[in-house]
């Protein structure tokens, strides 16, 4: 954990990485449109398209070269900074007292993997949104934003310190914000933009202050600085700027960013923005609102871990919300009938999982979960996609169904989809899912518990997937009479959905039990065994067969009990409409009732109050006050303004005089 | 070193002249006749600085005069030309006809 | 009586009546003229005090430049006769009065004589210090503060050339 920083020859081109989306959002935001207007129509938006799409797949050749790079080092010297900004060594940004911002990336096991998700699913992405969005009219308006959202998150990732993180921080949630409510025109994607970014706002309260808190505890930003004394370099040496690093000040920090993670990463009770958030474009529920920003707060965990690992109960809380969360989020995905809202509340679902990893101290397991995750849901996001162009537009699952003889390779990779996030056996989901379930149930004294809680929610996940498919694929037609022909996506669309069909089914090959070697690759910036003791109780080969067992039951039962729904209805509506369960669950647990009646409305019934009487009255009545005294004496000093010049002249003189005589009348005492 | 005449006189002289240009300001309403004090003014202030440039053994006084005597120049240029253009809009140069300052 | 001190005398008496005469005359033409004494005066006076160059200056840029200008503006607006343009009553009393207040404050505070401590001045310094040479040395020496505020000068003079064109032009 404390190797120093090391020089890599590939340093200088490092600023590429975010560097080019950036230039890619600079040309397309500024010249666009006339790019648009000067070439025409088609020729502007494939240009537009290409150069978008083009910038990110070069930052994933980038990232793969400083990969190669990285992994020629020893393991434990897998650790560097490179300057962010072409050509220079080290640019400061702010420089303040003891505080030394620098625009600099880390280089390190870490960032480097999250570089490679977010630029290699996310230049995918890009390319099947320039099949997605061909038809909208502010096609290099999103490619804009998708760009700026590329470079905010790699900047995220990469960051040498906590301000810059904060910076990529707030920059996907900038673009989150701007990208949900992309089609503005209707005024609820505004509302739903507006929600996100509100909701995010209370995380990135706790993010704050726990900046702070480790600029004053550890008194530096850095995460490693070359003489050792980064806050990681401390945290993992037990220290601070001064004495020990005591358990209470390290839970102080890892409880208050864990508030920051919970809003980015969509946590109860701050989950309540992302199932709103897929009132944006597909492509960007699957780029941003399921691979890669909502993992954020799980990579700021991962990144802090040595901190986390040293606070017991914030690790505790963190399982237990996650845990939560994940079951939480499961029951509700049962209920929704808007196929992305479906996907919405599995991602919240699968967020909670890597968050039951994180408290458990499987970092690691955490972080794989994160990236097979990004696989299979971008993968059935775009799935979900693409079913919906095929149907121009129709979201709602209870008009959709047989649609597997009309589009073959979108049915067939989110058949594969499923069977990843479901855990069938040998796929992607399963093995990550099964990692973390297999640690979690390693916590002490609850470790069992949590195990059999997390294995039903798996359950679930498997049942409620089933049903989506059942619902959209499987089942009898019941697409209305007027609806268009379905069709199949162009190919840039199905492109990306058979790499990532591919990867969801080979991706999890990396973080086997046997030869974990993406456990092995993470090691040097997790917390070590003697930090943080984490063990599973319960035996690999049982684990393992247990999740198979479950994720073919689930998928089995769903299967069955749709097969013998034709209408894919398995509870009549009566019953839907009385059963106080499924009521709950349909109706979300109540939780936006709640959060709209105490916050929405409770805010502004106390907004009202302070604009009445505090406003109007108080700062209003002084505010007035101060222009009636001022025009009173305006009133008494207009007599000396006579427009005549010798008048000013001689005021001028006379103010001369005075200041002179006391100046010559003070020099003459002394 | 001693002067033939003391650095005293220079002063009086300056401070004198100086008063006498203050009293054309305040009294006159014409405003060439006002430059023409102004630059009497200025004028006192230039020989207290080359009076005391004598005294030191400073070539500086001498060169403040040379700075003074510029921005004397270009104020007179300026003035003049307010002047002017008073004169063309109001047809009188009489300062106590000019209230204009008064918006 | 030495010759130095007759020659004071003898600038400094008739310097301060063309100043009187200055704002006394009804005429500004008048005025102007015995400004134009009073400079000629002046710069006779910087002589005594071994600053040729500036006298020299003197009588070119003021006494000839700018008095030219002065007398150029009275007669284009056609000023030359006698005018009452004095202010009456209270406004003269109280113009005086400033005048005189100054005056007190500058004779009864001794400021014109305090301070005067022993200079560094040295029978070379008289001898050399107001040639132009002098002058323009310590203008543009590095070492002393003059170029910087030399070349402001030149600024304000050009924004003064292109003030007064636009003030004093009807149509640009």
């Amino acid at each position: 954990m404390n190797a120093p920083l090391q020089d890599l020859a590939i340093a200088p081109i490092v600023w590429a990485i975010p560097g080019l989306p950036l230039i890619g959002f600079v040309l397309i935001m500024f010249w666009g449109g006339g790019l648009v207007r000067t070439l025409g129509d088609a020729r502007g938006r494939r240009v537009v398209g290409t150069l978008a799409t083009a910038v990110v797949l070069l930052s994933f050749v980038i990232s793969v070269f400083v990969l190669l790079e990285l992994l020629r080092l020893e393991p434990e010297q897998r650790r560097a900074v490179a300057s962010l900004v072409p050509l220079m060594d080290r640019m400061p940004w702010i420089e303040v007292g003891p505080v030394s911002v620098q625009f600099l990336a880390l280089v390190d096991p870490l960032s480097v993997l999250m570089c490679l998700i977010v630029t290699g699913v996310g230049g995918l992405i890009h390319l099947y949104a320039t099949g997605y969005m061909s038809h909208d009219r502010d096609y290099p308006r999103f490619f804009a934003y998708f760009n700026l959202f590329i470079f905010a998150m790699l900047v995220l990732c990469l960051g040498e310190s906590l301000l810059l993180m904060f910076v990529g921080w707030e920059g996907v949630g900038l673009c989150s914000y701007l990208l949900i409510s992309f089609w503005f025109d209707d005024e609820e994607n505004a509302k739903a933009g507006n929600k996100a970014f509100i909701v995010n706002r209370v995380g990135d309260v706790g993010f704050m202050l726990g900046i702070l808190a480790s600029l004053a505890v550890f008194g530096t930003l850095s995460f490693h600085t070359a003489d050792g004394r980064g806050i990681l370099d401390l945290a993992a040496r037990g220290e601070t700027l001064s004495g020990p690093l005591t358990v209470a000040t390290a839970s102080l920090i890892s409880a208050l960013l864990f508030l920051g993670a919970c809003g980015k990463s969509a946590q109860f009770p701050l989950h309540i923005w992302l199932p709103d958030a897929m009132a944006g474009p597909t492509p960007v529920s699957a780029l941003i609102h399921a691979a890669t920003m909502v993992t954020a707060g799980v990579v700021m965990v991962t990144r802090m871990s040595v901190l986390f690992a040293q606070a017991p109960v914030v690790l505790l809380v963190v399982a237990a919300v996650g845990l939560f969360t994940a079951l939480f989020a499961a029951t509700i995905a049962l209920t929704q009938t808007d196929i992305k809202k479906v996907l919405a509340y599995s991602t919240v679902s699968q967020l909670g999982f890597m968050f039951l990893g994180c408290g458990a101290g499987a970092f690691g397991a955490a972080m794989f979960h994160v990236t097979t995750h990004a696989f299979f849901k971008a993968l059935l996001f775009l799935g979900a996609g693409s079913v919906i162009h095929g149907l121009s537009g129709e979201q709602d699952m209870r008009r959709m169904g047989g649609l597997g003889r009309y589009m073959k390779v979108t049915y067939w990779t989110m058949l594969i989809g499923w069977a990843a996030i479901s855990g069938f056996p040998g796929l992607a989901g399963y093995w990550s899912k099964d990692a973390i379930l297999a640690f979690a149930s390693g916590i002490p004294s609850i470790g069992m518990f949590m195990y059999a809680v997390g294995a039903f929610t798996a359950f679930v996940t498997g049942f409620y997937m089933t049903r989506l498919m059942a619902k959209t694929f499987w089942s009898a037609p019941r697409l209305p009479e007027d609806a268009h022909h379905p069709h199949e996506s162009p190919p840039s669309m199905l492109l990306p959905l058979i790499i990532l069909a591919a990867l969801s089914v080979v991706g999890g090959l990396i973080g086997t039990p046997w030869g974990n070697a993406f456990e092995r690759f993470l090691e040097p910036v997790l917390p070590g065994a003697d930090m943080l003791h984490v063990h599973e109780a319960i035996p690999h080969g049982v684990g393992l067969a247990l999740g198979a067992l479950i994720a073919i039951a689930a998928m089995a039962a769903g299967a069955a009990a749709y097969r013998r729904a034709p209408s894919a209805e398995l509870l009549p509506a009566t019953v839907k409409a009385t059963q106080p369960i499924y009521r709950a669950a349909a109706n979300l647990w109540y939780a936006d009732a709640a959060a709209n009646a105490v916050f929405v409305q409770g805010g502004g019934r106390f907004a009202g109050f302070v604009a009445r009487w505090i406003d109007k009255g108080f700062v209003d009545g002084l505010v007035n006050a101060v222009g009636v005294v001022t025009a009173f004496l305006a009133e008494i000093a207009r007599g000396g303004q006579s427009g005549y010049v010798r008048f000013y002249a001689k005021t001028m003189i006379a103010g001369a005089l005075i200041v002179l005589a006391y100046a010559l009348i003070q020099a003459g005492m002394r | 070193m001693s002067f033939a005449v003391p650095t005293e006189h220079y002063l009086l002289l300056s401070a004198v002249l100086f008063c006498i240009g203050v009293a054309g300001v305040a009294t006159k309403r014409n405003p060439i006749v006002v430059f023409m004090c102004i630059e009497i003014m200025l004028n006192a202030a230039n020989l207290g600085f080359v009076a005391l440039g004598r005294h030191f053994g400073d070539v500086g006084g001498q060169i403040y005069t040379m700075l003074i005597i510029a921005v004397a120049a270009g104020e007179v240029a300026i003035g003049l030309a307010i002047i002017v253009s008073l004169f063309r809009t109001r047809e009188t140069i009489d300062l106590d006809e000019a209230d204009l300052l008064k918006l | 009586m030495r010759p130095g001190v007759l020659i004071f005398w003898l600038l400094a008496v008739p310097m301060v009546a063309c100043a009187l005469l200055v704002i006394t005359s009804r005429n500004p033409l008048r005025s102007a003229l015995f400004l134009v004494a009073h400079m000629l005066l002046l710069a006779g006076m910087f002589l005594s005090l071994s600053a040729q160059y500036v006298a020299a200056v003197q009588v070119v840029v003021y006494a000839g430049a700018i008095m030219v200008l002065f007398v150029f503006v009275i007669m284009l607006l056609n000023l030359g006769g006698a005018q009452k343009m004095d202010a009456a009553g209270l406004g003269w009393a109280l113009g005086i009065a400033m005048s005189l207040g100054l005056a007190a404050l500058f004779v009864g505070t001794g400021v014109w004589k305090s301070g005067l401590h022993a200079g560094k001045a040295t029978a070379k310094t008289l001898a050399q210090g107001g040639t132009a040479q002098a002058v323009g040395f310590a203008l543009f020496d590095p070492e002393l503060p003059w170029l910087f505020p030399f070349e402001v000068a030149s600024i304000v003079l050009l924004m003064a050339a292109v003030g007064a064109i636009v003030l004093a032009k009807r149509k640009l």
